[in-house]
């Protein structure tokens, strides 16, 4: 079935708007997607008819709040095919997930001379937790390399591997290169070898029809906010048994069961790992995103995202000069690039000034910039509101920056 | 020409264009204005680093007066550093200190000096500011010698 993007795009107002006087052209979806309207008129609602604190009140208005909040704990296992409802943890995003991961499975399971595998593209947020971790527990890390095309070369898993080795980190699709790594079969592997895997799912989440189970991670990290929900909002996914065994985050409110001076025990889960008051608003609006994606034709928005995609990679190629990084067939629907001997900043400089959102530096990923040796990179990203009509001007656009730039100047 | 003054001139040069397209094109030339640093000259202790594009700045003080040279590895911040060293560049340090720098704001390229663009112009105003309180401190010292 053909997906009506004008239709969807009024469920994003924000869309339709210009900025310099120029139409607003939104590339920027993996840094954050935009939020649905329903996202909004729940948050309206909830702030205005009936919030309250949850689990504690005794009283209409905290009962309802928490019902609400917790059915979108059933939506969200569903949604990701969860096997148990406390496997769903709400967090503030992808990155306290994976911080989380790091300091509580560290914590329960790492120690002196251990090792944890990354791999050479991952966001910052799926390195420094671990880089903490380690520095804590005397541990070591090792990462799995790519290659220039973007593979992750997931041969060298196997010289990776010692009996040493506890997790394997790997994000599920690279915000830089866009590529989709094979986490299935990595983990697999590593579990062959009693090897737990967390993966970071910021960019696949919405990407593909994700299902835990079979995929059979022990982890899975995500954030509302690049699904159309609210930011500040995030879900990890644990398998129970793991987490049972993990010790808290954090201490406080909720978290615990009975609080002595002497002795205190902790609350079982997902509530062990929720201290505090949460994002009630935030996590109960998100129910809304998670809605719109189950009525969404998943398989029709992947491939017109895909094909979107693929639009624009040929357009970009045969601009001269320019250079695509991450090209290997695994590809998602980010692409990023730089224009030969025209520094990144500049153009997007003057993107921005003709309407386009996209992003432009190091992208939260040093280690990639290191990879090409650049300084930065541009990175545009489609999502299911964007339209063909808009690449279209976004490359007419892009040739005239290099034009006035002084074109492509071959000479590095 | 007083601080003032050259922010008046730049304003107007700036009023041809009310293009955003053109009022770019005009930086990127002056952006491309020869006058760069020598590659040797791009020193770490020269460097403001943004996340976005990197910015150097070479200070030089003499008979009262602090010179400024600079250069950005991406074009149009190199035209705003332009800008700002015309402003800035053989003033004493007080000038320095006391101007009430508008110019950019007016223009309407204040975004491109929101601490957020971390582009290293932000940095490199602040950088020019503390070469001047640095010289002034020496100023008073050598005075009282
Ligand atoms: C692959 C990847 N991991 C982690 C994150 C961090 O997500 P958040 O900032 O929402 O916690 C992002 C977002 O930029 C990402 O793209």
């Amino acid at each position: 079935m053909a997906l009506d993007i004008l239709k969807i795009r009024k469920d994003f107002p924000i869309l339709d708007q210009k900025v310099y006087g120029k139409p607003l052209i939104y590339f920027d979806s993996a840094a954050s997607a935009q939020k649905v309207l329903s996202v909004l008129k729940k948050e309206e609602q909830l702030v205005l008819e009936y919030y309250g604190n949850i689990h504690r009140g005794a009283h209409y208005m905290a009962d309802k709040a928490t019902a609400e909040f917790e059915a979108v704990r059933d939506s969200v296992k569903n949604f990701i095919n969860a096997r148990f409802r406390e496997e769903i943890i709400f967090t503030k995003g992808a990155t306290e997930g994976m911080n989380l991961v790091a300091f509580s499975f560290g914590e329960s399971f790492i120690n002196e001379g251990d090792e944890i595998i990354l791999t050479e593209m991952e966001h910052h947020a799926n390195i420094v937790p671990w880089q903490m971790m380690a520095m804590r527990r005397k541990a070591v890390i090792k990462v799995i390399p790519f290659s220039d095309d973007g593979r992750l070369e997931v041969e060298k898993l196997d010289s990776l591997i010692t009996s040493k080795t506890k997790i394997i980190a790997v994000a599920h699709i690279s915000n830089t290169l866009g590529m989709v790594n094979p986490v299935k079969e990595i983990i697999a592997k590593a579990h062959s070898h009693g090897i737990k895997v967390l993966v970071d799912g910021a960019q696949s989440v919405k990407h593909f029809k994700i299902d835990v189970q079979d995929m059979d991670a022990d982890f899975y990290s995500f954030s509302s906010h690049k699904m159309y929900g609210p930011n500040g909002v995030g879900v990890l996914y644990g398998k129970r048994e793991l987490l049972d065994k993990m010790v808290p985050y954090q201490g406080g409110g909720e978290m615990i069961s009975v609080v002595k001076f002497e002795k205190t025990t902790y609350n079982s889960l997902p509530y062990k790992f929720e201290a505090g008051t949460p994002d009630i608003t935030g996590v109960i609006a998100f129910g809304e995103a998670v809605r719109y994606l189950n009525e969404m034709d998943t398989d029709a928005m992947i491939s017109y995202e895909n094909s979107l995609t693929c639009y624009c990679m040929d357009e970009l190629k045969k601009i001269k000069g320019v250079i695509i990084y991450g090209t290997w067939k695994d590809h998602s629907s980010v692409i990023s690039f730089n224009i030969k001997g025209i520094h990144h900043y500049d153009l997007a400089m003057i993107l921005d000034k003709g309407g386009v959102a996209l992003r432009s530096g190091r992208l939260c990923a040093d280690p990639v910039m290191d990879h090409y040796g650049v300084s930065g990179m541009l990175r545009v990203s489609f999502d299911v509101y964007n339209t063909f009509a808009e690449v279209d001007s976004f490359i007419v656009l892009l040739k005239k920056a290099i034009k006035m730039l002084g074109g492509a100047k071959i000479n590095e | 020409m007083t601080i003032e003054e050259v922010q008046l001139e730049i304003i107007d040069e700036f009023s041809f264009y009310d293009d955003w397209m053109d009022k770019y094109g005009y930086l990127i030339e002056l952006g491309n204005d020869p006058e760069s640093l020598n590659p040797d000259e791009k020193k770490e202790k020269y460097l403001i680093d943004g996340c976005q594009s990197r910015v150097w700045l070479i200070p030089e003080y003499k008979d009262g007066l602090i010179s400024f040279r600079g250069e950005s590895d991406a074009i149009i911040v190199k035209g705003l550093v332009a800008l700002l060293l015309r402003v800035l560049s053989n003033r004493s340090p007080s000038e320095i200190i006391d101007a009430d720098l508008h110019f950019i704001d007016d223009l309407g390229l204040k975004q491109n000096l929101s601490p957020t663009r971390s582009n290293g112009l932000v940095s490199m105003i602040k950088q020019m500011r503390l070469y001047a309180v640095a010289y002034k401190e020496l100023e008073e010292a050598g005075t009282k010698n």
